[in-house]
């Protein structure tokens, strides 16, 4: 395994919740990952984020590490739960909410 | 570079034969494109499964040429309605 690798499987291991966004959680970078920032801020979820503009390695690692060609990537208890479109269709049929409340 | 709606669509369909594929140009800028996709080999994928069949029909343009690909998958409901 790389090193991003490794940093990214750490990273989705120790949090609970983490996102994988272009930007923060403040000033978003990218309308995708706007929306889920908004999305987590609306269910009232801890989170922690990565910024993938901030390391090229992750940047691209991530894509690797899922499978996944698309940033945003949402982590729950280490299981890749998907990106902002998925978000937002668990978000309205209350998957999410219920995937988070067991972790709140 | 920016590619058409009508090419998106040839390629899902190419990979998932009996795809229904539903293109809209969200900003009219050959950019931002919302897809939605249903097809019965959906059936018994979860969600991310689904969406990485359309990545991988897409070969590799998702996040690239293609920077914004707001996706819908499911698989056809029978009809209730007649």
């Amino acid at each position: 395994m790389s090193d991003a690798q490794t940093r990214i499987a750490d990273l989705v291991k120790s949090n609970d919740i983490v996102l994988f966004m272009k930007g923060t959680a403040l000033f978003p970078q990218c309308g995708f990952s706007s929306r889920a920032v908004a999305i987590l801020d609306r269910l009232g979820a801890t989170y922690e984020t990565v910024d993938v503009l901030q390391d090229p390695d992750i940047r691209q690692g991530i894509k690797e590490y899922s499978d996944w060609p698309t940033v945003p990537q949402l982590y729950v208890k280490g299981e890749f739960v998907g990106g902002s479109d998925i978000m937002m269709e668990m978000f309205e049929n209350g998957e999410l909410q219920q995937l988070l409340g067991a972790e709140a | 570079m920016p590619m058409a709606a009508i090419e998106i669509e040839r390629l899902i369909k190419a990979s998932i034969p009996e795809a229904e594929v539903i293109i809209r140009d969200l900003a009219g800028d050959g950019d931002h494109y919302a897809a939605r996709v249903v097809s019965k080999s959906f059936e018994g994928l979860s969600r991310i499964k689904q969406h990485q069949a359309v990545y991988a029909a897409l070969g590799g343009r998702v996040g690239g040429e293609l920077h914004a690909l707001q996706l819908e998958t499911a698989v056809p409901q029978p009809e209730n309605d007649q």
